[in-house]
């Protein structure tokens, strides 16, 4: 029984229409499926608790059709570029000719229609449940699939960058892939934002960006993933997710920089498929005025001797909500499994909001397992410390949150791109200070 | 030269300084010595401009301007400094990151121009080698695991590089053994010049033997009591703070 009981889902109805025929036909119809029985996610949906997905997109904007003109786009990384702007592959901004050996790119459209078993698999993970997932199955319009070839050993990261274009509300539902084969090691830089971003124009437009990657860790496989959310306008709904499996002694590296802008939620679905496996997950979410930034997060420990480790800094100011939802699963077969999880927010005013929810769900007897939670505001004493060592309040302020925010991002290997968070990280506090 | 009149301090509903009234010249090295609990820390703390201390009368004059308005870091750039009784711990700051941004912050606050790393480096090296502060503390995060010792040894070294032209330390005696007593005194005594003067709060006698004071102040009950010169504190060694609190109940 499709519901159809309210303008957004009607939307939706229709825009599936136009994308039905767009390659996986079938998978598309189930996600649809998946998604009409449920709708959108709101505050009754337990996962969904913090973060009201329907009452955030009560207008869905049109898919997005309108793909910017050409537009130089700066270079922030030593990196091969791959970019797709409003949901189309750009290869004018892209690096298409000097993709690393053993790396293969192929555009989604294309993928769908020669997919073997392992790309099928990589799209379609089993282990997110989740309607926002289900309706970018449903309107996917493009993506990238990604594939190293199993011992090859990527020298430069590979940069994905999602954009929207600012000029007028559009809707954006992209999938990408990662299929690592087994020894293999690349890094991954991510990108999502707007074009634009900043402008006036980009901030009205209110784009609507559902993006998901789904990744796949062969045994030995490596990956250095990195994250960056920003530049979203006020009006702006975001949903970025990532799906992970990792086989035997697989290893994640993960670190996320989200900052805040309109509705912003991110979340990850990792399982642990294969012994030994590896997975770390760090974060930062700077969010301010009256930014809602969501991070949920599920690892599934399916195999013995995995280990995850999760370190998450808020910082909130403004009206900001924050939220932190984090589950560690231990399945039965799971003997020995490793897990720290650890989430810790400073809000710097009284109007801002943090829920923090770690879980941990243990069904096996012999692991180790543990969660913390903070929220709290400033340390007085260190910040009176350091003005009266000559600090103005805003500059003490910023050196500690730096230093707060720099601890989830000590595990990013690669120095020039740890010193590129921390300096995203230092203009966000230093445009506060002098806000 | 710091100039104390007639100073009351609240904090909530109960008054903690009740008229203090003290001139320290430059050059001059005071002692304040007084029994726990008579507002020694909070007489530090208001003149350091800490938040949560209503001044409810009185001045502090540093080298004649009214500070009390001031905010702490413009307080510090006018040449104050306080050495903590109990230095925080900042988990995530470079010791040498914290210094170079303090140093330049006050540069920049009384119009110097910044110090340029190699020049600040060289000028950290010398102060630390005088002070017993290794190369590996500067690295370390700002206090963080320091001992006791390390920590009063990081605040005298701050005070060299910043060339204050008051300091006060407040207890800084307390929890060091003889040696780290003996090299944090030699530090301040290096510092002593005509044009800067210290406030020396403790209540021990055992660190007047090492900074040698001009002037020796018993504080208790919120007042300055008595003044006078070193012989009061060994006096005070001698017969302990009784008298000033009998004097006060009476």
């Amino acid at each position: 029984m499709i519901n159809l009981s309210n303008e957004a889902d009607a939307v939706y109805a229709a825009q599936f229409e136009t994308m039905r025929d767009s390659g996986a036909a079938q998978r598309r119809t189930d996600a649809y499926r998946a998604f009409a029985a449920r709708g959108l996610p709101n505050r009754r949906v337990e996962s969904w608790h913090y973060t009201d997905l329907k009452a955030a997109l009560t207008k869905p904007a049109p898919l997005a059709t309108t793909h910017s003109v050409t537009h130089a786009l700066a270079r922030t990384h030593d990196a091969v570029r791959l970019v797709m702007v409003d949901g189309k592959l750009r290869p004018d901004l892209s690096d298409l000719d000097t993709l690393p050996a053993g790396v293969r790119m192929q555009c989604l459209q294309e993928a769908l229609a020669s997919a073997g078993p392992t790309v099928t698999a990589t799209l379609w993970p089993d282990n997110a449940d989740d309607a926002a997932i289900a309706l970018n199955g449903a309107l996917m319009q493009n993506g990238l699939v990604v594939t190293v070839a199993p011992g090859a050993e990527a020298p430069r990261p590979l940069e994905l960058i999602t954009l929207v274009s600012g000029n007028e509300p559009q809707a954006v539902f992209t999938r990408s892939a990662l299929i690592v084969g087994a020894g293999a090691h690349i890094r991954i830089i991510e990108t999502h934002g707007v074009l634009d971003a900043g402008t006036e124009a980009a901030s009205l437009a209110g784009a609507q960006l559902n993006h998901v990657l789904t990744m796949r860790l062969d045994a030995d496989a490596k990956v250095d993933l990195l994250t960056n959310v920003a530049g979203f306008g006020e009006t702006s709904v975001s949903v970025v997710s990532l799906i992970a499996h990792l086989d035997a002694r697989a290893r994640l590296n993960a670190h996320q920089l989200i900052e805040g802008g309109g509705l912003l939620r991110r979340q990850i679905f990792a399982a642990l498929d294969g012994e030994h496996a590896h997975a770390a997950f760090n974060g930062v979410t700077l969010a301010r005025a009256r930014q809602h930034a969501d991070t949920t997060l599920v690892v599934d420990h399916r195999q013995p001797h995995g280990e995850s480790h999760e370190r998450f800094r808020t910082i909130l100011d403004g009206q900001a909500v924050g939220v932190f939802q984090g589950k560690i699963i231990v399945r039965s077969a799971a003997q020995k499994t490793d897990g720290v999880m650890q989430s810790k927010a400073i809000l710097l005013s009284d109007g801002a909001t943090m829920n923090n929810k770690p879980e941990l769900e243990i069904f096996a007897d012999d692991v180790k397992c543990g969660h913390g939670a903070t929220c709290g505001r400033l340390d007085r004493d260190q910040l009176f410390y350091l003005m009266a060592r000559g600090l103005p309040r805003g500059e003490a302020e910023s050196l500690l949150l730096a230093a707060f925010a720099n601890e989830a991002m000590a595990g990013i290997e690669d120095e020039a791109l740890r010193d590129f968070f921390e300096a995203r990280i230092g203009a966000w506090l230093t445009g506060r200070a002098g806000a | 030269m710091l100039e104390i009149k007639n100073l009351h301090v609240s904090v909530g509903d109960r008054e903690i300084l009740k008229g203090l009234t003290l001139t320290v010249k430059d050059g001059e090295v005071a002692a304040i010595m007084g029994p726990n609990g008579t507002g020694k820390s909070t007489l530090s703390y208001v003149i350091a401009g800490r938040e949560g201390y209503d001044v409810t009368q009185g001045e502090v004059l540093l080298n004649g301007e009214n500070i009390l308005d001031l905010d702490p870091h413009e307080r510090a750039a006018r040449g104050l400094f306080l050495a903590f009784q109990y230095p925080v711990e900042i988990p995530g700051v470079a010791t040498m990151q914290f210094l170079k941004a303090t140093l330049n912050a006050q540069r920049r606050s009384r119009g110097e121009p910044e110090l340029q790393t190699p020049d600040l480096m060289k000028r950290v090296r010398d102060a630390a080698a005088k002070l017993g502060v290794s190369q590996e503390m500067l690295r370390r995060p700002l206090n963080s695991g320091f001992s006791g010792g390390e920590k009063k040894r990081m605040e005298v070294l701050q005070m060299a590089l910043l060339e204050p032209s008051v300091g006060i330390l407040d207890e800084t005696d307390s929890g060091l053994d003889i040696d780290a007593l003996r090299v944090v005194s030699e530090g301040v005594n290096t510092l002593r010049s005509p044009h800067r003067s210290f406030l020396v709060i403790t209540h021990y006698q055992r660190l007047l033997d090492y900074i040698r004071p001009d002037t020796v102040h018993v504080m208790a009950q919120g007042r300055i009591q008595r003044s006078g010169g070193p012989e009061l504190a060994l006096e005070l060694e001698k017969n302990g703070y009784r008298d000033y609190i009998a004097e006060e109940a009476a």
